[in-house]
């Protein structure tokens, strides 16, 4: 700690200014941030405990014909009192994290199995593959969605044309209708208890899988070129087969890169927005509805201002708990002297 | 002379071209070769995996070079024609308000460089403070930068438009009255500062600064400390420190950042779309946004998937550009040393 003892050496005055040094540096992050999300939280805990509505969106809080009305919005959102349809908060709470668990769960060892498989030297046209492996990463989520739901569509989808094929071929003249993303009977009635899950969850699914895996490589990728080549050397000089060497020394050296990785990558799931949005509108009968979608539908449909004002408030603390923990496990606000 | 030299850049691209095929990542000549069984093996698997990637993406392709604009009732994957009937019309009347595709480009660039500049001079400085400095409150206050990345932009956009909806200037008779700090009855409407360009950029730096900052803090943690302390030693003021050395080194990754935030930004539609009421003021993902919509079954199918092309492929040629770039400091901003 060179640094802290030529302070201690100067005078009271840069001892001073050494103390508020890092706040300074800190101010015009937070100017910015007072005025453009730490205002409008506060405000929008105040709606929670009000009945806004449209008409008092041109006065605001100021507005003559805003009621305060207590915890009712917040006790509407977990008794199901909204005069919402098919709403009820713990299922949607209960799918949102099975679905961010399980994208995370397919597409972490999805993306290090495809990196290794890039990594393998002598491999031809390596470059090539790993520019278009990066591909879906930069196609906007909106262009996404709208593709594989044109994939999924009963009547002009490709796969239900491709599987009328394959029936074809093996002699059937039936065309395949099935609707993937608006029908509600759930195929595994058992998984998931608490709401069963529709067809549509393993199609978003499927199309999720398509976006995920390859930000998933570009991270392993990065991580298996920093492993030194020495240690496979040595692994197989001491007669350690492929598998082996791939469970000793890849896996153990990759999970540094790939914890926060998947952290990164479930956060970007449980709040997969315009995807989710765009795929299936969070139906049928929301039941793929997650947290941000219901959100949004509470104010641009449904306008309820004040429920979605309390909803937010929820959300808010159950990201917050998934960032206190998983804060834990990447050390993302640590500082560089506690490391 | 001339031939040697033309020998040498012979032999270079000669090996570039090895390079290229045959890129060996660690940087390593000779090692074990890949018997052709395997290499086939390998070859076929990759493959795969480069033709699951590509099928959506041939799909919005072939759509966009058709010229026809029902939408397709069979899968095409290699287009039949090559038309840019579809490219031409978006060019040259992408909406159905009288706005050119320049101005949309314009706006998009403007709002998406604008935001990923400002974020990143803001996120800097506190990157710093919160990689180098153990002070009181830091948890707290870092956690509390993360607040964006917490609540949903949807859950904040509602305070922020009746906030920004506030800030107006009218014509007032001779004079101009600037609300809130003046008031005017009756005054003629020159600007709000919800409904423009400003507005929204303003709006969208809170969603922005989160990564940023966490981005920048993770690069920042693996520049030595010695090299500070050296130049303390040499009576750098903590200040001198921050301009002359770390802010010098971090540049690669200040680059990488402010591009994957203009990524996001340039693909931002739904806060424009809920603030901007004006078609002058239009981005290209708003565009695009209004090419879908609820009416799924009038939009110009080969139009919508000309856009889509469009507002891809300039981020999508950056970033293959930049790839070797931005996996590094993907890296560096996650993985603490």
């Amino acid at each position: 700690m060179a640094m802290s003892e030529i302070a201690g050496a100067a005078t009271r005055g840069a001892k001073f200014r050494r103390a508020i040094l890092p706040y300074l540096y800190l101010i015009p992050a937070f100017a910015v941030m007072t005025i453009i999300t730490f205002y409008p939280l506060v405000y929008q805990v105040i709606v929670s405990f009000t009945d806004f509505q449209t008409k008092d969106l041109r006065l605001g809080l100021a507005s003559p014909a805003l009621n305060f009305i207590g915890l009712q919005n917040y006790v509407d959102i977990l008794t199901a009192g909204l005069p919402v349809q098919n709403f009820e908060f713990f299922r949607i709470l209960t799918y949102n994290f099975w679905w961010a668990l399980t994208n995370v769960m397919v597409h972490v060892p999805a993306g290090v199995l495809i990196a290794v498989l890039l990594n393998v030297q002598g491999l031809w046209l390596k470059r090539v593959y790993r520019a278009v492996y990066i591909l879906p990463v930069v196609v906007p989520p909106l262009v996404v969605a709208t593709v594989w739901r044109n994939i999924f569509d009963e009547q002009y989808g490709a796969l239900n044309q491709f599987l009328t094929a394959i029936a074809m071929w093996f002699g059937s003249t039936d065309i395949i209708q099935i609707r993937w993303l608006t029908e509600y009977a759930p195929p595994i009635p058992w998984l998931l208890p608490n709401g069963p899950l529709p067809l549509a969850y393993y199609a978003m699914m499927l199309a999720n899988f398509w976006l995920g895996w390859p930000f998933m490589t570009v991270v392993a990728t990065g991580a298996l070129q920093s492993i030194p080549k020495d240690l496979y050397e040595a692994a197989s000089i001491d007669g350690a087969s492929d598998t082996q060497q791939f469970w000793n020394i890849t896996v153990p050296l990759l999970r540094p890169a790939m914890i926060p990785a998947s952290v990164y990558g479930f956060t970007t799931s449980f709040n997969l927005f315009a995807f989710v949005y765009f795929m299936t509108g969070g139906g049928p009968a929301r039941s793929t509805e997650i947290l941000v979608t219901f959100a949004y539908d509470l104010v641009r449909n449904l306008r309820l201002f004040g429920a979605a004002a309390a909803f937010s408030v929820f959300i808010f603390f159950v990201s917050l708990t998934v960032f206190l923990i998983t804060n834990r496990i990447t050390h993302a606000t640590q500082s560089y002297t506690e490391a | 002379m001339k031939n040697t030299k033309e020998l040498h850049d012979y032999k270079k691209s000669k090996n570039a071209l090895v390079r290229f095929f045959n890129a060996n990542t660690s940087n390593e000549v000779g090692g074990r070769d890949l018997p052709l069984w395997r290499q086939i093996l390998l070859q076929v698997l990759t493959l795969v995996i480069a033709l699951e990637v590509m099928f959506p993406i041939l799909y919005i392709i072939t759509l966009s070079f058709s010229s026809s604009t029902a939408r397709p009732s069979s899968l095409q994957l290699i287009p039949k024609e090559i038309s840019l009937v579809a490219y031409g019309q978006v060019l040259d009347r992408p909406t159905a308000n009288p706005v050119s595709f320049i101005e949309l480009l314009r706006n998009s660039f403007f709002l998406s460089f604008g935001v990923g500049a400002i974020a990143l001079l803001i996120a800097v400085t506190a990157a710093y403070s919160f990689s180098r400095f153990n002070f009181k409150m830091r948890q707290v206050l870092m956690v509390m930068i993360f607040i964006p990345l917490l609540m949903p932009a949807v859950g904040l956009s509602t305070p922020l438009y009746l906030l920004m909806n506030s800030f107006r200037v009218f014509q007032c008779g001779g004079a101009i009255a600037i609300e809130p700090f003046m008031t005017c009855v009756g005054g003629q409407l020159l600007f709000n500062l919800r409904d423009s360009l400003l507005g929204v950029g303003i709006a969208m730096i809170a969603g922005a600064l989160p990564f940023a900052v966490w981005n920048l803090k993770g690069y920042l943690d693996t520049i030595p400390k010695e090299l500070e302390e050296a130049a303390a030693i040499d009576g750098a003021s903590p200040n001198q420190i921050f301009f002359k050395i770390v802010l010098p080194l971090a540049v690669p990754q200040l680059a990488v950042t402010f591009f994957l935030g203009f990524i996001g930004h340039w693909q931002e539609f739904a806060m424009p779309w809920l603030f901007l009421t004006k078609p002058q003021d239009y981005t290209l993902s708003m565009t695009l946004y209004n090419m879908t919509g609820q009416y799924a079954n009038a939009i110009p199918w080969n139009r919508f998937a000309a856009m889509a092309v469009i507002v891809a492929l300039p981020v999508a040629i950056t970033y293959i550009a930049l790839q070797k770039y931005i996996t590094s400091g993907l890296t560096a901003g996650g993985v603490k040393g």
